[in-house]
């Protein structure tokens, strides 16, 4: 089973969820997870924008209280 | 009650100044102690290394004596902690010598990892040492023109650097007369020209209006003696290539398995290391999702100063660290501006004046009245 670490990025502005996700990816294993939490709603697009490009996959992605949850999985 | 600090940077420093006046008489009196281990008698004030790098500063001006910074009833000791043995609340340092403490506080701050990228410490200039800063000075003034890129890594020291450096680079290309030869090509990692909205949404425009060229979602994949590779799958040529390094923790945290990459993870509010109640963190070494900068380990330093104290008086904690942040941005042409912020107030900066540029340049020599905790 891979491992998931979550990234408590809620209420912070700088660097922001998504700068604490590339900078998380590089201490994970291939097949590993990452799970990202925002309070920013612009998260919900522009991680899976950098996850899609870069070429990693995006497992899931809800709004839960004002809590965006992004999944992330490291493919390569 | 024993008070161990393991490093004398700026967090470090301040919190064992802060910390010894507020415990002037349980010191006096032998009831606590404060220690201090660093790694150098030296204390060098980094944001210095900026200006250096434009030529803007001499080294020798970054330095003081780190002892002539602490209060006297701080016993500090140049012995670098090699091993940490939290569950015995005792660390090794080089000298071979065993402390023990009630508790202590990590305070080892953040390197660059150029080598985590191919070919970046072979082929790309750097500003984060003071050999760093001299060398890329000296390979500005040997470039005559051509494409300039700057390449940013994640994590990194300073939020404000890649762009301070950028519009430095505007100013020094042009007091050099060779502005019209000169190709600026900034990259930045993720998709805007700033981490912080509201400072990119100031800075893209400055670009256009100065006429440097940008490109976002860039992240560093490996350089070549003439091209940088991003992840995204995109390259972009340079003549001469600026780089602000991706950065990791002290590698003895790494080595302690204390945390991924050498950032311990730590509670955004009280500062402690998670699962552990007489262990701080504070500065670079946290894992938390800020900015690393000296302002953030300043602000840290001084709300554990006020927790440590209310420890060894009440014995309790008396206030939450709320995230606070304040980062100058030089803007260039003489001016500067600044953003403010914390866990709930997104920063709202204003438009660059000159009397802020002053204020830094000012701040510059400020920083040792700072670091003794007087400002």
């Amino acid at each position: 089973m891979a491992d998931r670490k979550v990234v408590d990025a809620k209420n912070t502005f700088c660097p922001g969820p998504l700068m604490e996700l590339i900078a998380n990816m590089k201490q994970i294993e291939v097949g590993d997870e990452l799970e990202v939490l925002s309070t920013d709603e612009g998260s919900a697009n522009d991680i899976p924008e950098w996850i899609n490009k870069v070429g990693h996959e995006v497992l899931e992605s809800f709004e839960d209280s004002g809590v965006w949850h992004i999944v992330v999985k490291k493919t390569k | 009650m024993k008070i161990l600090i393991v490093g004398g940077g700026m967090g470090g420093t301040i919190l064992a100044n802060n910390l010894a006046r507020r415990m002037r008489n349980e010191l006096k009196n032998g009831k606590a102690s404060i220690t201090m281990l660093s790694a150098s008698d030296k204390h060098m004030y980094q944001p210095g290394l900026l200006y250096v790098a434009v030529g803007k500063m001499n080294p020798s001006e970054l330095y003081r004596d780190q002892v002539s910074l602490l209060e006297p009833s701080i016993e500090f000791k140049v012995d670098p902690v090699t091993e940490f043995d939290l569950d015995n609340n005792q660390v090794t340092a080089k000298s071979g010598t065993i402390y023990n403490y009630d508790i202590i506080v990590i305070a080892t701050g953040s390197r660059t990892h150029a080598e985590g990228t191919p070919g970046l410490a072979e082929y790309a200039e750097q500003f984060y040492t003071e050999a760093d800063a001299v060398k890329m000075y000296k390979s500005l003034e040997a470039f005559d023109g051509g494409k300039v890129v700057v390449a940013v890594g994640v994590p990194h020291k300073c939020p404000m650097a890649p762009l301070e450096i950028t519009f430095m680079l505007v100013d020094y290309f042009k007091q050099r007369g060779i502005w019209d030869k000169v190709q600026l090509h900034y990259t930045y990692p993720i998709g805007r020209t700033h981490s912080l909205e509201p400072v990119a949404k100031w800075a893209t425009p400055e670009f256009e209006r100065l006429g440097v060229s940008y490109e976002t979602l860039f992240n560093m994949k490996e350089v070549t003696a003439d091209a940088v590779l991003s992840e995204e799958g995109t390259e972009t040529e340079y003549d001469l290539l600026i780089t602000v390094p991706a950065h990791k923790g002290m590698q003895v945290i790494e080595d302690a398995g204390l945390g991924a990459g050498g950032f311990i993870p730590t509670d955004r509010q009280r500062l402690n290391m998670e699962g552990r109640e007489n262990v701080f963190v504070i500065g670079d070494t946290t894992n938390l999702p800020i900015s690393k900068a000296g302002s953030t380990a300043h602000f840290e330093a001084e709300a554990l100063a006020e927790n440590i104290a209310s420890m060894a008086t009440i014995g309790t904690a008396t206030r939450d660290y709320d995230g606070k942040v304040f980062c100058f941005i030089e803007a260039g042409e003489g001016k500067a501006t600044y953003a403010m912020f914390n866990y709930q107030n997104p920063p709202d900066p204003k438009a660059p004046t000159a009397g802020i540029h002053w204020f830094k340049t000012a701040y510059n020599k400020m920083y040792w009245a700072s670091a003794r905790g007087l400002l």
